[in-house]
């Protein structure tokens, strides 16, 4: 890691976007596990999620971002058709 | 350079006219509310271009300096006794932040009870919030320093606070030479910030979370910063007596040379030290008195140059620190000269509240000193003066 001379005055940071780099992921204790079977694509878990790690395109969950998501279980808490399960971390 | 008969809060007003800052965000309070409304009106009179913000709040005020700050604007505000005290927070916010705000301190007690008359408790209490502090003994001081500070703070990258004795200062009308604007524009130059929040093209984060990780770094660099803002201030002086004759340092002495006793003081009361020192030289005894002028960084190693010849000392401190041995000057002034002689310290808290402090009373100090020095016995370390 960087010393004091290394680093910007007053704590700025001066390259924009670089939270990308905290993997937030090694926080978890659980991790969501999506069914792709069960999932009717409401995209209920997408707009739920406070981490943006519910993986979508063209309208379709993709799968999950697991180097942001935290395991908070919202998107599990959330889902109409129970197609998301919170599995202990190993 | 013109002569005008001015007080404290006018020069005050008068030096940030000249300065002409981008932003000054206030609040009023006593003693401090005459330097914001006049300046308020410069604004409304077109004779500045800057923006002013009348804020809600002292905690508003600051929030608005640091904002103003950090978008690259050059900064001012001022402020006293509750009025600091209700910015604490923010005050931290702005020095580690390194946001070279200026803010003079019109000090004034703190409650309760109620008062709102003249001691240091405000700025003391702000000691260690990472702005540099400098105190003038007068009207012409409070002027040059608020001058000086804008190029120390933006020299070395942290806040100044400027501060002189409420009503002592701010509410006397003292003869004033004020410098031509063209100088002081020439001094202070124009500031550029490094990291505009304006500039869109350079995007920048101020104030992020911070964690273990990181923070004490950025703590060692504040440290650091304001270790090296003891030179700045001391080139910055010299620099200042270019274009006023007037010097500055960290201190000045008065009759130290040959004196075996010493009264040292912050802000008006050093005058009225001198003043006893004289009196007390015509009997026959060996005193001079120091005036600190630079309180943050504290100028440890310029203090035991200049007492290294004295063997018995009292350290003269408007305001109580509850509980510690000593008020706060004491405290650091002892610790400075800690093994570097056999010097005598004591500590007189005196004039709170506003209550007056006299030659009579700095004389009685004095005898006091050189009852210790006949002696070289200490009755009381610490003791109030002239309290009932």
């Amino acid at each position: 890691m960087k010393g004091w001379k290394e680093i910007p005055d007053g704590g700025l940071i001066l390259e924009p976007g670089n939270s990308m780099e905290y993997k937030t992921g090694s926080w978890r204790s659980k991790k969501p596990v999506w069914d792709k079977e069960k999932c009717i694509n409401c995209l209920i878990c997408w707009i739920c999620c406070p981490d943006g790690s519910i993986v979508v395109e063209n309208e379709k969950i993709k799968g999950i971002n697991y180097d942001y998501c935290k395991g908070c279980g919202i998107c599990a808490n959330e889902c109409p058709k129970k197609a998301i399960n919170m599995e202990v971390e190993k | 350079m013109k002569v005008l008969g001015m007080n404290g809060d006018n020069a005050v007003a008068y030096a940030m006219k000249q300065i002409n800052p981008d932003v000054v965000a206030g609040y009023p309070i006593t003693p401090q509310t005459i330097a914001i409304e006049k300046f308020s009106e410069y604004v409304a009179d077109g004779e500045v271009d800057t923006e002013f913000v009348a804020t809600e709040s002292e905690h508003s005020a600051m929030s608005a300096c640091i904002g103003a700050s950090a978008a690259g604007g050059r900064v001012m505000t001022s402020t006293a006794s509750a009025g600091l005290a209700f910015m604490w927070e923010m005050l931290y916010v702005a020095a580690s932040t390194r946001l070279p705000i200026v803010m003079n301190v019109m000090n004034r007690a703190l409650s309760a009870p109620i008062n709102i008359h003249c001691d240091h408790s405000d700025s003391m209490g702000a000691r260690d919030s990472g702005w540099i502090q400098i105190y003038g003994e007068n009207v012409q001081e409070g002027y040059d320093n608020i001058i000086q500070a804008v190029k120390i703070a933006e020299t070395a990258g942290l806040p100044v606070m400027p501060c002189f004795d409420g009503f002592i200062v701010s509410h006397a009308v003292e003869r004033l030479q004020v410098l031509d604007d063209e100088k002081v524009k020439n001094f202070i130059g124009t500031y550029k910030s490094e990291h505009p929040l304006l500039d869109v093209t350079r995007p920048v984060t101020y104030g992020p979370f911070d964690m273990y990780d990181y923070y004490m770094e950025h703590k060692k660099q504040e440290h650091e910063a304001m270790k090296s803002a003891l030179k700045i201030v001391k080139n910055i002086g010299k620099e200042y007596e270019k274009i006023s004759d007037r010097g500055y340092d960290t201190l000045s002495e008065h009759r130290l040379n040959d004196s075996e006793l010493a009264v040292i003081a912050i802000g008006s009361t050093a005058g009225t030290a001198r003043e006893a020192v004289n009196e007390m030289r015509k009997k026959g005894i060996n005193a001079g008195s120091l005036k600190l002028r630079l309180f943050r960084p504290f100028p440890y190693e310029d203090i035991r140059n200049a007492l290294k010849n004295v063997k018995v000392i009292a350290v003269m401190d408007r305001c109580d620190s509850f509980g510690a041995f000593g008020g706060p000057l004491f405290s650091e002034l002892r610790s400075a000269l800690y093994k570097t002689s056999n010097v005598e310290i004591v500590n007189y808290i005196y004039g709170l509240g506003g209550r007056d402090v006299t030659s009579e009373h700095i004389k009685k100090v004095i005898s006091d000193l050189n009852d210790i020095l006949a002696t070289g016995k200490v009755k009381e370390y610490v003791q109030y003066l002239g309290v009932r």
